[in-house]
């Protein structure tokens, strides 16, 4: 892989062809805000959160999926980005019901910690209060929309990791919804293996397991690499920290 | 970032009020549509009680026996969110009569629990709760006047009037409210660091 030369908040640092601006903005310790991205998972630049000001046209660009490319220049926190920022996280706290205090993702929540990390303290938008429905017709797992915030990890997780597409999107605008099986209640589903990993990977307290109250849900994501390192590496174990090609 | 709005040395609380003064910093706490969680967790700010009645005249809240709220307030703390008609009221005056508001707690800030009747249409609300609820159908009803008539919609306190100062948490714990009182009373901006900023 070729290397590149890319200027980050005026320091020159080199990376490879074909890495995302987001990989090489964070291999250098800086810290650029994500919901949708996930380690792991094919990128979607849907929640702009990691958005850069990319060359003197001030033009923006989602940091994830953006190639970095020989002589870019480009900024990761200006004034202007972290407004931004703040407004996208205050619009997506006005667009449905998060309560906090009330959630089972309370204190490890994706959504939450953004908004503090940030600077938010209130929310300056009407919030939309929308009537929205839970499903709990999963044997194991719930569905609360009132908490989605449509990052879309469990599509994709279901469909590139599981190989199911239980998962989809339906609706538009404010009315994305997402859904299972075409829209049946989710325990009815016969595509759904009850693998857990849509509920492992979502950022919010939207996915979450049944019987878990205030603050008790608790989320890994590092299933995902485990499985990822061995069905593309054929790595299935580490010794001594390293991992081992073919297992064990 | 967590700051008073206004640079003007006027509109901060006076705690450096002219060497040698003695007059104290006029407190006030509001409790609107909240739990009231909110106080006591100020309340547990313990020992530091102390040192803060001695800054402070409290002059009124719900936990001191004053029924108007006053003229010349410097700072307010207010809990809970706008709900009813009277606390529309309240929130109108405590904004008059006081050089900074604080909203204290999630409710106050973001609406929280109590606003989760929004999607409700309060008729329908009174009716479930009330009317088809458990138990005898309460006397009277909307129209007798004695209970403040809920608004359509319950509204976080900077949605209703100006606010300097927010303190997010359900409820803040004691150590957020101190950093806050704290700088209030030095006549400083609140500035909370990012955990203390944290809902819920």
């Amino acid at each position: 892989m070729a290397v590149i030369t890319v200027t980050i908040n005026d320091e020159l640092v080199s990376g490879r062809t074909g890495q995302s601006l987001l990989e090489l903005v964070r291999e250098r310790g800086i810290d650029l805000p994500t919901l949708c991205h996930l380690d792991g998972l094919e990128e979607r630049g849907g929640c702009r959160l990691c958005m850069v000001e990319v060359g003197a046209t001030n033009r923006l660009a989602a940091a994830c999926v953006t190639p970095a490319q020989e002589g870019m220049v480009i900024y990761t926190h200006s004034e202007r980005l972290v407004r931004y920022r703040r407004m996208i996280l205050e619009l997506l706290f006005a667009e449905r019901n998060h309560v906090c205090a009330v959630c089972v993702m309370n204190g490890r929540c994706e959504l939450q910690r953004e908004a503090y990390t940030i600077g938010m303290d209130h929310v300056r938008y009407d919030y939309l209060t929308p009537d929205l429905p839970m499903d709990a017709s999963h044997e194991r797992f719930v569905i609360d929309h009132n908490r989605c915030i449509l990052c879309t990890r469990c599509v994709r997780v279901c469909d590139s990791v599981e190989g199911a597409h239980t998962w989809d999107v339906m609706g538009r605008g404010v009315n994305c919804r997402v859904i299972t099986d075409l829209h049946q209640p989710w325990g009815s589903s016969r595509s759904c293996t009850s693998c857990g990993k849509c509920v492992q990977v979502c950022p919010t307290g939207a996915l979450h397991a049944k019987g878990s109250s205030v603050a008790e849900m608790v989320k890994h994501h590092d299933f995902l690499q485990w499985i990822l390192d061995g069905r593309e590496k054929k790595q299935w174990a580490t010794r001594n920290g390293d991992p081992v090609e073919g297992g064990r | 970032m967590t700051q008073s709005k206004s640079e003007n040395p006027k509109k901060t609380a006076g705690g450096k009020k002219g060497q040698g003064s003695t007059q104290k910093v006029r407190l006030a706490t509001v409790w609107l549509g909240g739990c009231s969680g909110c106080h006591m967790s100020f309340l547990d700010l313990d020992e530091r009680l102390i040192d803060l009645a001695a800054a402070v005249d409290l002059v009124y809240s719900p936990i001191a026996d004053v029924k108007t709220f006053p003229e010349d307030v410097d700072v307010v703390l207010v809990e809970g969110a706008v709900a009813n008609v009277d606390h529309l009221e309240l929130a109108e005056q405590l904004r008059e009569r006081s050089k900074i508001v604080v909203s204290f707690g999630d409710c106050a800030v973001t609406g929280n629990v109590t606003s989760l009747r929004n999607k409700i249409p309060v008729d329908d609300l009174l009716t479930k709760v009330y009317h088809e609820g458990p138990g005898a159908v309460p006397r009277g009803g909307e129209t007798d006047k004695v209970v403040p008539a809920l608004i359509p919609r319950v509204l976080p306190l900077h949605q209703v009037i100006p606010v300097d100062a927010f303190i997010p948490g359900c409820p803040p714990d004691p150590e957020r409210i101190w950093t806050a009182v704290s700088a209030l009373l030095a006549g400083e901006p609140v500035v909370l660091e990012d955990r203390m900023r944290k809902f819920g």
